[in-house]
């Protein structure tokens, strides 16, 4: 075997572990599943009726689901970390560390199995808006496109938290951490809100906010914008599509291998 | 014999500058191939960063590290595929079957699909899980999670195996089974080094004890070299008055084979001795001829606790340890269990 398919299999036989735990457990998938639902119906009814069309001529439903799925595959990502710090703390990393495995594979494979969590969680909301008036308008292969890139750039922030889950080692302390980060970075673009309506540095920080190219690019390949509105003139939101790939890329080139450097020096206390 | 493990001159720091804690201080230890040495100590003393560091989980500050020739600071992935190792509590998935953690483990050193199978199949049925094989681990007793996680150790058939504490947090009956099983297997010419805390697993277990205190190891030898040193067993009388602190000390001291130690606070006096309940006895009726009120008496083996106060003159110590103790799992997660 190459070292290549080697540490292929093994990443599988990792993800094949996770995997296993999500179905034993169910609770967890129900309730990675209720929070966007929520979301969902909060947001389209609460907010739903207060907050218009925003000047994007879409109904705010409409322009509210793909903010949604932003923010969750986003905070789904946080699992990679508080799995990662669990498997640590209960000396699970030790334990893969003294195997003669591909020292890259625990990684892979945990990222992978979140992957999975993050479809989970897309297909519900997608559902769920479905209920609450949200049509895909676009062709469906333009939508597959737009879950697509939700789900690479969900798949990049898993690494960065598989790293912080690495340095912070308690799983709790990984969510409260990252929810400090995660919040107002889901918050500050435009997933709820018109960007335009923020305040100068909150606005220009939206503008290049990649969460916001991402919201933007799955807006528009699920056809949920209006071409008499256009999006703010700025590069970023111009070509979200590219943009999210860009900043997707340049953290998967930066985390992989600090988190793979950190896992190979790391070992419980 | 060849030497399977060697250590030279380990030196481990956690933390750094003024609140740098020296887990471990320049310690050397040899593993005789085919052999199984106990290293024994209380916590904090370094036992635990012994193994991580042998194991290639830790890389110390300085020293080196050899394991069947292999240089495990600079091949590590060449001593992984030689070792097994057990650590401090089991590292087994809860949510995974028996069966389904250590396929997975089979997996991981490569044994392919099939072969990973039915070695699990073989071990659970050495390891006498064999019923329990397809229920999840949560279920598991403790005694069953350690012999799951010991299994796990052996799957690739490791000629060098690692226990870090195999039975801390065991009942007395689990202890006894995971003694059997290890017993049984070091028979089979397995090189072993494990850690305790207990003289008499060591006892039971090792060819030869190295002492470890402050991370360096401070003796070493078979059981009987140390019992030689320690004297065997030991007589502990608690008198019933103060005043009698003083003749009960001389009069120990003419039966043992050693000085007796005094507790003032606790009225307790201590002396080694040899020849069994008949010394014990002998103490009694000396006792009695002097009119010695006595409100406990009993022979027992020596402790940990024994081997220190002979070798440093100082109980395990517990103050300076604290710090290590954070690095080191034993004392947190065994409480937490």
């Amino acid at each position: 075997m190459s070292t290549f398919t080697r540490a292929a299999s093994d990443a599988a036989t990792v993800t094949r572990r996770n995997l296993i735990k999500i179905r034993r457990v169910p609770d967890l998938l129900v309730f990675t599943t209720l929070q966007p639902i929520m979301f969902v119906l909060l947001f389209a009814y609460v907010f739903g009726g207060a907050i218009g069309t925003q000047g994007t001529g879409v109904d705010y439903k409409e322009f509210l689901i793909a903010g949604i799925f932003a923010q969750t595959v986003v905070f789904g990502s946080t699992f990679t970390g508080y799995s990662i710090a669990e498997d640590l703390q209960k000396g699970f990393i030790d334990r893969f560390r003294t195997l003669p495995m591909s020292p890259s594979a625990m990684l892979f494979g945990r990222t992978l199995s979140d992957v999975f969590n993050n479809v989970i969680s897309l297909v519900v909301m997608g559902l769920s808006g479905l209920v609450v008036g949200w049509r895909i308008r676009g062709s469906a292969l333009d939508a597959l496109g737009g879950a697509l890139v939700l789900l690479v750039f969900a798949y990049a922030i898993s690494w960065v938290m598989a790293l912080v889950g690495l340095l912070v080692r308690t799983p709790e302390v990984v969510n409260n951490a990252s929810f400090i980060v995660i919040f107002p970075m889901t918050f500050i673009a435009n997933t709820f809100v018109n960007p335009e309506t923020l305040p100068g540095p909150l606005r220009t920080f939206a503008y290049w906010n990649p969460v916001s190219s991402v919201t933007q690019a799955a807006r528009e390949l699920f056809g949920n914008t209006n071409p008499d509105f256009p999006p703010p003139d700025v590069w970023s939101l111009q070509h979200p599509v590219l943009y999210s790939l860009i900043w997707s890329a340049l953290v998967l080139a930066v985390f992989v291998p600090l988190a793979v450097r950190q896992y190979q020096r790391t070992t419980s206390r | 014999m060849t030497d399977a493990v060697v250590a030279q001159g380990l030196t481990k720091y956690y933390g750094s500058g003024d609140r740098a804690v020296r887990a471990l201080d320049g310690l050397d230890l040899r593993v005789e191939e085919g052999t199984v040495v106990g290293l024994l100590g209380p916590n904090g003393a370094g036992k635990t960063t012994t193994i991580k560091v042998l194991t290639t989980l830790l890389v110390p500050d300085a020293g080196s590290a050899h394991v069947l020739g292999q240089d495990v600071l600079a091949h590590p992935a060449a001593v992984r595929r030689t070792i097994g190792v057990s650590g401090q509590y089991a590292a087994v998935d809860e949510y995974l079957t028996g069966f389904e953690n250590l396929d997975m483990v089979g997996r991981l050193y490569h044994l392919g699909a099939r072969a990973a199978r039915e070695r699990a199949r073989e071990l659970l049925e050495q390891f006498d899980l064999a019923d329990a094989a397809d229920r999840q681990v949560k279920g598991y007793s403790g005694g069953m999670r350690r012999r799951l996680d010991l299994a796990g150790a052996l799957v690739a058939r490791p000629p060098v195996l690692f226990l870090d504490e195999p039975t801390t947090g065991l009942d007395p009956r689990s202890r006894l089974g995971m003694w059997g099983v290890i017993t049984d297997l070091v028979r089979g010419g397995t090189t072993l080094l494990l850690t305790t805390q207990y003289l008499e697993e060591a006892d039971q277990l090792a060819d030869r004890i190295a002492v470890i205190d402050h991370g360096k190891v401070i003796a070493e030898g078979t059981a009987d070299d140390l019992k030689d040193r320690l004297g065997g067993e030991r007589v502990e009388v608690v008198v019933t008055h103060d005043d009698d602190l003083g003749r009960a000390r001389e009069v120990l001291s003419g039966v043992g084979v050693g000085e007796a130690v005094v507790d003032a606070r606790s009225r307790r006096l201590t002396v080694p001795v040899t020849g069994g309940a008949g010394v014990l006895v002998e103490v009694v009726r000396r006792l009695d001829d002097a009119a010695i009120a006595v409100s406990d008496l009993a022979l027992r083996r020596p402790t940990l606790d024994d081997v220190f106060l002979t070798l440093t003159g100082h109980a395990p110590a517990e103050d300076d340890e604290a710090d290590a103790d954070a690095h080191d799992p034993a004392t947190s997660r065994t409480e937490a269990r």
